[in-house]
């Protein structure tokens, strides 16, 4: 990658060419402010960015003292905590790259990462970890030494190529007079052309590719990003993605180290949701399945609420879908707000006050009546109402009183309990998003933003701008992104973002990135005349054709399918066939939850995914989505004709998905090839044994007999509208 | 290899057990007519990982409560540290730095499991009464320092994200872990199990198994305990005792203990002639 030195180091961003550069500078611009957090021994502990500055550099020179030398690979395996992103930083300028792997990955993955790259060095959590590397160190030609942060567990081990990050640092602090010369020469020798970190692609077919992103790519994308969305230095996020992926060193490293905000890290995966209320980011990005989980515990844990408090959140929730936008929106107050101000914001605050005061205690009076009316059957029958002293207001005035009241009687106190009160710019990426879900979330008054992007992107492809967002578009290219169209439907984008090159993989880097720096996304979509919203319909080649020649896209399906809470994936099956069928995977949670109120037992996973009650639930589902899809005659082909509910949920470690939870859908087709034979030959059931892959790497293997359903498919019913 | 000198003995792992820490001399323990213990002599040592397994009713949570001080046998004697153990009440013992776990857990169901942990503390805290409800100075000072070796269990243990979650509402395989995190709070130099793993699954096993280990390696405690699961004792101990109808019928190794004869014929039973 070095070599390639064309462009002068002036151009980059205010000869700030690399992440050890805006480190610099960070700790000398927001010296004593927090750069890290981590929640450790049940208390926040912090880091400023000078202490951060120091940490960083009694490691490099522990790196440097080391052996590490310019070009190295520095693999990185761990969850998020700050030493790894110290680990990150101080490989950069110690002239070498950082590859951050999966840490949930098994041994032979990491196995294939680590030798493809070449790394000599490790920076690793714990044991675990140790354990999975030194299993596999054997194979690997060039690989040295390993670093650990969590000593637990390991004092019996050979440590002559493993030593702990604590004395790394402290030889680093020793060497201090020997090598912070060559540190200092190696940190201003990094150009904008330099690689910054290399990151593999999940893979959802073959094997991962490591994608080499330069510091121009990095720091280029994560500036035109905090621009767009005016983030500053006083922004909070939470640190929990999977360090591997682009997002994490996206938001975590690159834009954390150009605006200078603060990362918190939790304190261990379990905690996560209880950090994250501690914290309250400003900043946050989520996958839309942790939306969707979140909305599914918050609707089950409704159900066991008592009547007041079920139709008042009922009642304020179905308010707020047609006000949210309107009025719930946080608003961007570039200062300080002055005596005025405040005393506007105190008024509307007491009136909401006031108005749920009122409501609550009109209700609990009608509540009462209703009581003695219905008994138990109370929740059925009741319903909250707008109290009279609202009523006395003209309209735009009582619509605001009202939104008000539910924010203090229903949305606030639910934001907070998501960890999600103070969130002021929120995305989701990675798959489609249930319309339902994200407009329950919009409606409470988070800015919850959809983007589209990819690791070769360094991210952004799309955005969507504040005012500008719904929930069926990715919105609008993101700044310095140039993006066409061709012919058939696929997307070509071109960006400062855009990846240099696919590492040791040059058929691939060209089939991806023409000389003109255009790079095929694979997906295929369409600009909205009106709006100039992108809008995506499906992997380019997922989409097929079926056998009677009309179009098969299986994305769309299953994402109507997936936007039921009962059902966790799908998997749509159809290419060159005359019909489709599906696979479909239950939601513990929320089947569970289900079965439990409607005094179902079931002993396991395996025996509630069998229940003809959930089945028939299902089925209703898969016809319900039928009906949908036949609306649209281009793929009104699409609609499942069977189905059966698989007997095991699919898993990143029996490969059937990616480490970020996409479905692979060669590798499901191949392992269930007998389901798939099942469901087209029109038997009503068939018995299967799978392997399967438990989390320390042993094998079993689980058998089943899994019923098939029909389900009843509709004909085409063209909406009178065309979508032209 | 159970060659027990003085000086201790250095395991198959390489751990190295130091001089005995507990011997019980000819304990015999009776309720009324009935012998739960005859005659019973063994040592624990510092350092090692001591098991007690036997059949039903063969004593060993008896033999467990004599350790503990919860019973007093009617003969023999206890040495702990190399001094001659008085007649003693139960808190008594767990000053001298003796801490327990349960067959049947005994947590405060209401507390929450950091209130439960810090309860393991109590014998740590002398400020009095009227100074921890002014909560100033010393008082204070005790609490963090007390808490930061409950948070220390916590951790090491991995039970954070329940720590403000009140124990009623826990499965029974974190009840135990909770249990086992009260009782190392105390920092004891001899652990009491018994039955940690009653009741668990496989993977509960497992994650059990690697706390006792990691207990052990980490912190230097020694452990004794009690379990029916085979599997587990010879996989954890580094020395066994076997009990049948009170008597002791083997003591050594978990190889040696497999091997012997009247273990085999206690555990699977002999033909009647």
């Amino acid at each position: 990658m070095g070599g390639k030195d064309l462009v002068e180091p002036s151009e980059s961003a205010g000869g700030l060419a690399s992440i050890p550069a805006l480190l610099q500078r960070n700790a000398k611009k927001f010296g004593s402010k927090a750069a890290y957090r981590e929640k450790e021994f049940g208390i926040w502990q912090s880091w400023t960015w000078a202490e951060t500055e120091k940490e960083i550099e009694a490691l490099a020179l522990g790196l440097i003292n080391l052996g590490v030398k310019e070009g190295d690979f520095v693999a990185i395996i761990g969850r998020n905590r700050p030493h790894f992103y110290w680990a990150m930083v101080a490989a950069q300028s110690a002239g070498a790259i950082p590859v951050p792997l999966y840490n949930d990955a098994a041994a032979e993955e990491m196995a294939y990462v680590l030798e493809h790259c070449g790394a000599r060095f490790a920076v690793v959590e714990d044991q675990e970890q140790v354990d999975k590397v030194i299993e596999v160190q054997d194979g690997l030609t060039q690989f040295e030494h390993m670093i650990y942060i969590d000593p637990r567990g390991l004092r019996k081990y050979d440590h002559r190529a493993l030593h702990q990050f604590s004395h790394i640092q402290d030889q680093g602090r020793a060497a201090h007079d020997e090598f912070i010369g060559e540190l200092k020469e190696r940190r201003e020798k990094l150009t904008y052309d330099h690689q910054c970190v290399m990151l593999y692609t999940s893979g959802t077919t073959g094997k991962p590719k490591g994608v080499v992103l330069s510091n121009r790519n990095i720091i280029q994308s994560a500036k035109n990003a905090s621009e767009f969305d005016n983030l500053g230095p006083s922004e909070e996020i939470l640190a929990y993605l999977p360090m591997a992926w682009v997002g994490d060193f996206i938001f975590s490293v690159g834009q954390a180290y150009w605006t200078g905000f603060c990362n918190n890290c939790p304190e261990s995966p379990d905690t996560m949701m209880i950090d994250l209320r501690e914290i309250g980011p400003t900043y946050y990005f989520a996958p839309p399945r942790f939306f969707e989980t979140q909305l599914t515990n918050v609707m089950i844990r409704m159900e066991d609420s008592g009547p007041l408090k079920y139709a008042l959140f009922h009642h304020f929730m179905e308010y707020a879908k047609s006000t949210g936008e309107k009025y719930g929106m946080p608003k961007r107050r570039l200062q300080k707000p002055d005596l005025k101000r405040r005393i506007k914001t105190a008024w509307k605050f007491m009136m909401g006050v006031g108005f749920a005061v009122e409501t609550m205690v009109e209700n609990s009076i009608r509540l009462f009546f209703a009581r003695m009316r219905y008994g138990a059957k109370v929740r059925e029958h009741f319903k909250v109402s707008d109290p009279l002293g609202l009523m006395l207001y003209p309209e735009p005035l009582r619509s605001y009183f009202k939104y008000r009241t539910g924010e203090v009687l229903i949305y606030g106190p639910l934001k907070n309990t998501l960890g999600l009160s103070r969130v002021r710019v929120g995305y989701t990426a990675g798959e489609a998003i249930g319309p339902e879900i994200f407009e329950f979330y919009r409606s409470l008054g988070i800015n919850l933003k959809q983007l589209y992007g990819q690791t070769e992107a360094t991210v952004f492809v799309t955005v969507q701008p504040d005012g500008e967002v719904r929930a069926d578009t990715v919105g609008v290219p993101a700044p310095e992104v140039e993006i066409k169209i061709e012919e058939n439907g696929e997307i070509f984008y071109r960006s400062p973002g855009t990846f240099v090159e696919y590492f040791k993989n040059p058929e691939s880097t060209a089939s991806t990135k023409d000389p003109d720096g255009w790079v095929a996304t694979g997906d295929a979509g369409y600009f909205e005349q009106e709006s100039g919203h992108l809008r995506i319909i499906d992997r380019a080649k997922d989409v097929g054709k079926m056998a009677d020649g009309s179009l098969f896209a299986p994305k769309y399906v299953e994402n109507k399918l997936k936007f039921y809470p009962d059902i966790l994936e799908a998997v749509l099956f159809g290419a060159d066939k005359d019909r489709c069928v599906a696979f479909i995977n239950i939601d513990l949670t929320a089947v569970g939850n289900w079965a439990e109120r409607n005094n179902i037992g079931y002993a396991s996973y395996q025996e509630l995914a069998g229940h003809p009650s959930v089945l028939d639930t299902i089925q209703t589902h898969v016809e319900a989505v039928n009906r949908s899809i036949a609306e649209d005659p281009m793929l009104s082909g699409c609609q499942i004709h069977r189905f059966l509910v698989l007997h095991k949920e699919l898993d990143a470690d029996d490969g059937e998905m990616t480490r970020t939870r996409k479905v692979r859908r060669a590798v499901v087709a191949e392992k269930f090839n007998d389901l798939v034979t099942a469901l087209y030959d029109g038997s009503s059931n068939i018995s299967t044994t799978t392997e399967v892959t438990y989390e320390d790497g042993r094998k079993g293997s689980i058998s089943a007999t899994l019923e098939i359903r029909d389900a009843k498919v509709v004909p085409v019913t063209p909406q009178k509208v065309a979508a032209e | 290899m159970n060659d027990m000198s003085s000086d201790g003995y250095v395991t198959a792992d390489g751990r190295k057990i130091g001089g005995v820490l507990m011997e019980m001399k000819n304990i015999t323990l009776r309720f009324g007519g009935v012998k739960a213990i005859t005659d019973i002599s063994f040592d624990i040592r510092e350092g090692e990982i001591r098991a007690i397994i036997g059949p039903n009713g063969a004593g060993k949570s008896s033999m467990l409560n004599v350790i503990s001080g919860f019973y007093v046998p009617q003969e023999g004697e206890v040495f702990y540290k190399g001094e001659k153990r008085p007649q003693m009440k139960p808190y008594e013992v767990a000053r001298l730095g003796i801490a327990r776990t349960f067959q049947n857990i005994a947590l405060f169901e209401g507390m929450s499991v950091l209130d439960n942990v810090m309860t393991g503390r109590l014998n740590h805290m002398k400020t009095g009464l009227f100074a921890q409800a002014l909560w100033k100075g010393k008082a204070e000072a005790e609490e963090v320092a007390n808490r930061d070796v409950a948070e220390k269990v916590i951790d090491f243990l991995e039970i954070q994200h329940i720590r403000k979650t009140p124990v009623s509402r826990l499965p029974y395989g974190l009840k135990k872990r909770v249990e086992l995190a009260r009782a190392l709070a105390a920092q004891p130099s001899l652990l009491l199990l018994d039955e940690p793993m009653a009741g668990m699954n496989v993977e509960e096993k497992e994650d059990m198994s690697r706390f006792i280990l990691d207990v052990n390696d980490e912190f230097g405690t020694t452990i004794a305990l009690i379990e029916h699961d085979m599997g587990v004792v010879m996989d954890l101990s580094d020395r066994v005792v076997v009990m049948d109808y009170g008597k002791k019928i083997g003591d050594g190794t978990p190889d040696e203990v497999r091997n012997n004869q009247d273990v085999i014929d206690a555990y699977l039973g002999v033909a009647h002639d």
